[in-house]
């Protein structure tokens, strides 16, 4: 699992942050940090972080492009 | 009729955050042709905004910043060779691996790469870095690690504040070295830059603005410290050069393209100029390495290193690029970025240094939570927040309705008094360093156009 979560659209809500604090922290009063690859046994927490999210800033989702960077010059579709 | 947009075959060099969106989008809006992302680190894209935060914090491994993906993208990736060349008559692209990649259409997203120190011999010593891709941001965030007795960060914009926050947070001795007069003053003036200043030192940070680092020193290919333009000496076991970025667009050298440093222009619908200023049909750009013509902004050619602004412009190139004329968008956003340091969050929309004068609209300096607002001949053109992020889409619409300056009375915690002061934003005219552009020839049909670095 990976997620982003687009910080300009962050209002500091932390609903995530109560809903899944192993991922979620906010640093400071209103400055999000977060776990980009949050482990497997969090993902139904982040699922809900994502969902409750009053501006819907977190993506969720599984890394693009995985398998395509092994080596130089990979060619991998 | 639209068929012919849905299919062929698309290449996006550049595979990142703008390029990644951009695959996403042309799938989404029904491109059912060849597409081939071209990236010249072996990574699939990733996000770099936690390479200076939460991975030199220690929080976060450098190998899990990669990006989710929105939807399959089903393309043939070519990640770790890099574009040498385009050839736009017989529109292939070229690649540093002696490939020639034909394409229909062509989208540019290859963005930036850190600027180096200007010294080879230099910057090739043991211990001095940049943070621009996570294979630098890993290496630096080990030496932080081990725990080095001082770090010397060179240049106070977003990336070096943020790098020595996060040297602070760990506890390390760091000294900032500005050729400017306070940090962050290129990027949000005079008022933002003094309080950016006043908020280093209170946190331990050795800021030294006005000065130059003039040479790296080392011992046994190691770095040992710096010498300052003042004349002062620093001892240190890690440098990091943040001196801001160079866009990647020499491979387009020859091409034809308006391309230099300043990097590749483009209309509002992403469409590349060729250096005469004529719009093509088949290349398009978007993200870092993009100028654009925006209209709030005296349609002046900006070119952002925003991440909001790569997501943007790309989904408004992808689909354009598979769409005919009528059905066509300008990329419109209203610039916006975020910055985190010193446990502080810093938002701004709208674009700074595209002012005269700026107002503190809200809180103050000392309680360290403010809106500062910026105005441009009599009108609203930007607004910063320090830990004040929901007020932010507040002047959005201002900046969007294009509303006087200074803002109107009425927001909570409006200071007394406001005050309005010049925005001591750098001349830009005095920052930029592009080339000059020069014609040769005198028959209608033989005029060129050459661009001529400047010396």
């Amino acid at each position: 699992m990976q997620i982003v979560v687009d910080l300009n659209r962050c209002e500091g809500y932390a609903q995530c942050v109560f809903l899944a604090p192993k991922v979620f922290e906010l640093h400071g009063e209103e400055a999000l940090l977060y776990a980009p690859a949050p482990p497997a046994e969090q993902a139904e927490r982040v699922r809900r972080a994502a969902a409750a999210c009053p501006v819907q800033a977190i993506l969720v989702g599984e890394q693009a492009g995985a398998g395509a960077g092994t080596g130089a010059g990979a060619d991998v579709r | 009729m639209s068929g012919e947009f849905k299919s062929g075959r698309i290449v996006i060099v550049g595979a990142s955050l703008a390029g990644l969106r951009a695959a996403e989008t042309l799938r989404e809006e029904g491109f059912t042709g060849e597409l081939t992302l071209v990236g010249d680190e072996p990574h699939p894209p990733y996000d770099r905004p936690p390479l200076s935060k939460q991975v030199l914090l220690g929080r976060v491994p450098a190998a899990d910043v990669g990006l989710p993906a929105r939807r399959p993208v089903d393309a043939r990736w070519k990640l770790g060779v890099r574009a040498s060349g385009l050839d736009p008559a017989a529109k292939e692209v070229l690649l540093a691996d002696g490939e020639r990649l034909p394409f229909d259409r062509l989208l540019i997203t290859t963005g930036t790469r850190a600027r180096p120190w200007p010294h080879p011999e230099e910057a090739r010593l043991d211990g001095v870095l940049t943070v621009r891709t996570v294979d630098d941001a890993s290496r630096l965030a080990e030496r932080l690690d081990a725990g080095p007795r001082r770090v010397l960060v060179i240049g106070a914009g977003f990336t070096g504040s943020e790098i020595a926050s996060a040297c602070r947070e760990r506890g390390l001795a760091v000294t900032v070295a500005e050729r400017g007069p306070a940090p962050l003053v290129g990027a949000l003036g005079g008022t933002l830059g003094s309080f950016a200043a006043r908020l280093q030192r209170a946190h331990g940070v050795d800021l030294r603005c006005g000065v130059t680092v003039t040479s790296l020193l080392g011992s046994n290919g190691r770095l040992t410290g710096a010498e300052l333009s003042d004349g002062s000496r620093i001892d240190a076991e890690v440098a990091v050069v943040a001196l801001g970025a160079v866009r990647n667009t020499e491979w387009l050298d020859g091409s034809g393209l308006a391309a230099g440093p300043r990097g590749v222009a483009c209309d509002a619908g992403c469409r590349a100029f060729n250096m005469y200023g004529i719009v093509t049909d088949d290349v398009f750009v978007a993200g870092d390495v993009a100028r654009f013509p925006h209209p709030l902004f005296d349609y002046q050619m900006l070119a952002l290193e925003h991440w909001g602004n790569a997501v943007e412009q790309a989904e408004v190139a992808a689909h354009n690029m598979v769409n005919p004329g009528p059905l066509r968008r300008p990329h419109l956003a209203v610039p916006a970025f975020w910055s985190s340091q010193f446990g502080l969050n810093i938002k701004s929309v709208g674009v700074p240094t595209f002012s005269d004068q700026v107002t503190i609209a809200q809180g103050s300096v000392e309680e360290r939570r403010l809106v500062v607002v910026y105005g441009y001949r009599g009108r609203i053109t930007a607004a910063v927040s320090v830990n004040r992020a929901k007020w932010l889409e507040h002047y959005l619409r201002l900046i969007e309705t294009a509303a006087p300056f200074p803002p109107e009375p009425g927001a909570a915690d409006r200071p007394a008094e406001p005050r309005v002061v010049a925005s001591d934003v750098p001349d830009p005219k005095v920052l930029s360093h592009g080339p000059t552009v020069a014609l040769t020839g005198h028959l209608p049909d033989r005029r060129l156009a050459v661009l001529r670095p400047m010396t």
